[in-house]
């Protein structure tokens, strides 16, 4: 038997010629240092691809059970958590497995930067590269909208707000994106082919381009401080080094195996640990109190969105993504020559701690996100009990205004409530009476981050909020401007009529 | 045997540098064919992708007249008429309905506000102890007329178009806002 199926393979083999294609592309030579320690740097990108596996056999598992039909995914994703048996494990592995991925390409995406490896020969595959980043994003857009829970619903929403702020174009690439009027079951069916068959072509397509390039142009050689890219020797250099190379399918390949076998280990306990993602509340766009959040790949342009100034955010919404493809399209074509070495370039190390940082700090607002009020907190956050401690009747009356009017949406006192406007606990200290019926009454001049309350409360209501506000001081210090009661610079002037 | 050599060199030394007439044709033809097919082919496709399916409008009931009192803001959720039978919850919209009174013209005036933030779409809830609308997504407030009082979104609340019919407030069935997109399209500006 054993010998019958042998002599099938070897025919299958002599007509196919598989073993004479590709015996040879395992055993290319690559430069002998990746051998030795250096080799290490070498791991990342066969771990992006060996996560990929993971992400093409448990999508695959998931395709056989979800529903992508807007009233029933929900449901099947559900069944998915509870009660088929390893559903649970099978979406937090995707989801973790696919979060590992981003992790390790962009880990890939750096050490290749920072190795000067994207110089020439290899400009093309760095731009492929690029590409399969992009179209990792897109996997990760596309597979949060399949979640069909209120995330989803609103992501898909706001998704659509910023793509319909195109000009000329912007309603009918809505339209297309949602398959129809509202968001609803044709969007979803949109995103699922979206998510299974264009994407992960496209993917599979250019992953097969990289490969190929990498196997065409060689892996670049560790770099060493002083060896520089010439593109008119290299080629020449890169073959002597290549003489006393080590097979590629060999020692070589024994620490992407390692280190792949040791992502693989990582992510399946986290997703066992941790467990499926969601989905959380069901996609009904009435239910109220939805706060909406980006997956953790995009909270640093959720953040930056959010803190940039309104007057350039569509730029930033539609224009700077493509801005930041080009850059890093332009890449190998700005620098494809020189020292590849990270000593021998300052600059490329300190761009790579500028990203970085700013994608770090971006994505912390991004989690806090201070700019969204709190919806609840006006009915949900008391006013702590010592700021009422020995307050006047009007002050006690004002403190219920203050609530009844939702200002605790915005305006945090000791540190609970909304953080989109300033923690008004010691606000009677730097504010005058003025000065606080003016900003009331007023917002931010121009309807800035405050709307005006001027005809949103009587002037009885005014008056006891404000005389709440005072009272809300440090212990022994006097209200603001009773000192010296000139006004103070940089403020607003008082209006005519106040309470209006 | 020189005299002899393959007939298809013979051929070919008969026309020397250009191509029978023949086989032109058939280039001809199979590109005009070729042409052909790609387009037969492509009208469809493109059509299937993204061609707008176009419907009359369709209008949804809110409510009798006396649901709504003077002066206050309703919350009306409906199944949006213009939903896929197998949209399940996704088709359940909400507006925000105000009642104004009657016009100089004797007429009711109504106010039907979509529920969608004109910034990034996100649900707007109404607060009656204040008379805002509050986003909870990026801190954008309304007035109870739905114009815009603060925060990043660039106008005020989108307008549905309504109707009163036998009594009843009708608006027609809204598509997805957004801001070239607008609900009352050539009403407002
Ligand atoms: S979506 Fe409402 S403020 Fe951004």
């Amino acid at each position: 038997m054993y010998q019958l199926l042998l002599k099938l393979g070897q025919w299958i083999d002599a007509r196919a010629g598989v073993s004479a294609t590709l015996w040879p592309m395992m055993r290319h030579p690559v430069p002998r240092s990746i051998d030795g320690p250096m080799g290490w740097w070498y791991v990342f990108g066969s771990a992006s691809m060996t996560l990929l596996l993971i992400q093409i056999l448990t999508g695959i598992g998931l395709s056989m059970v979800y529903v992508p039909s807007a009233d029933k995914a929900y449901e099947s994703l559900l069944y998915l958590d509870y009660e088929h048996p390893w559903g649970w494990f099978l979406r937090a592995l995707h989801y973790y497995a696919g979060s590992g991925m981003v992790v390790m390409l962009l880990i890939h995406m750096t050490q290749v930067f920072l190795h000067g490896a994207y110089k020439y020969p290899r400009e093309l595959t760095w731009v492929v590269g690029v590409l399969l980043l992009a179209c990792t994003m897109g996997m990760f857009f596309t597979g949060q909208i399949l979640r069909w829970d209120t995330d989803a619903y609103w992501g898909l929403a706001v998704g659509g707000s910023m793509a319909g702020r195109v000009p000329v174009l912007g309603p009918f690439i809505v339209h297309t994106l949602l398959g129809g009027e509202i968001i609803g079951a044709s969007s979803l069916s949109r995103f699922f082919a979206l998510h299974v068959f264009i994407i992960p072509g496209a993917l599979l397509a250019f992953l097969g381009l990289h490969l190929w390039l990498v196997l065409r142009c060689g892996i670049s050689a560790p770099p060493v401080p002083g060896e520089v890219v010439d593109p008119a020797t290299y080629e020449k250099t890169y073959h002597e080094e290549l003489k006393r190379g080590v097979p590629f399918f060999g020692d070589a390949l024994l620490k992407d195996i390692f280190f792949s076998a040791l992502a693989v280990t990582i992510v399946v306990i986290i997703a066992a640990v941790v467990g499926p993602k969601g989905p959380n509340e069901p996609p009904d766009p009435t239910l109220l109190g939805a706060n909406p959040r980006p997956e953790w790949p995009f909270l640093w342009l959720f953040g930056l969105l959010s803190l940039s100034p309104p007057a350039i955010e569509t730029f930033i919404m539609l224009v700077f993504p493509v801005l930041v493809l080009g850059a890093l399209f332009l890449v190998p074509f700005v620098s494809n020559r020189g020292e590849r070495a990270p000593s021998r370039r300052p600059v490329a190390v300190l761009l790579v701690i500028v990203i970085y940082t700013t994608l770090g700090v971006l994505t912390y607002e991004g989690v806090q996100a201070p700019w969204s009020p709190v919806m609840n907190a006006w009915s949900g956050d008391p006013v702590p009990i010592d700021l009422l401690d020995g307050r006047s009747p009007l002050e006690l009356q004002g403190a219920a205004v203050f609530q009844f009017k939702n200002c605790r949406n915005c305006h945090a006192l000791d540190g609970i409530g909304g953080r989109r406007g300033p923690d008004l606990t010691t606000i009677g200290a730097s504010l005058t009476r003025d000065q606080l019926i003016t900003q009331i009454s007023n917002g931010t001049p121009g309807g800035g981050n405050m709307p005006a309350y001027g005809k949103q409360m009587s002037p009885a209501e005014m008056d006891a909020t404000v005389a709440f506000l005072v009272s809300l001081r440090p212990n022994g210090q006097v209200p603001a401007g009773s000192v010296e009661d000139s006004p103070i610079e940089g403020t607003t002037p008082q209006p005519e009529s106040l309470t209006e | 045997m020189d005299t002899q050599t393959p007939s298809t060199t013979t051929v070919k030394h008969e026309c020397p540098g250009a191509t029978p007439p023949r086989r032109a044709f058939f280039r001809w033809l199979t590109g005009l064919l070729g042409a052909t097919a790609t387009g037969l082919l492509t009208l469809p496709i493109l059509g299937y992708f993204f061609a707008r399916r176009t419907r009359p409008a369709m209008w949804v009931e809110m409510g009798a007249l006396a649901d709504f009192p003077l002066g206050e803001t309703r919350t009306i959720n409906f199944d949006n008429p213009l939903r896929q039978p197998w949209d399940g919850m996704t088709s359940l919209t909400g507006v925000h309905v105000r009642y104004q009174g009657q016009g100089d013209d004797g007429k009711e005036q109504f106010l039907v506000l979509a529920a969608n933030c004109a910034h990034l779409g996100c649900p707007v809830s109404w607060f009656p102890q204040s008379g805002l609308f509050m986003c909870p997504c990026h801190g954008g407030v309304y007035y109870e007329t739905g114009e815009r009082a603060s925060g990043p979104p660039p106008r005020g609340l989108f307008h549905c178009v309504w109707r009163v019919k036998d009594g009843k407030l009708e608006i027609e069935a809204p598509h997805y806002p957004t801001l070239h997109d607008t609900l009352t399209g050539s009403l407002e500006s």
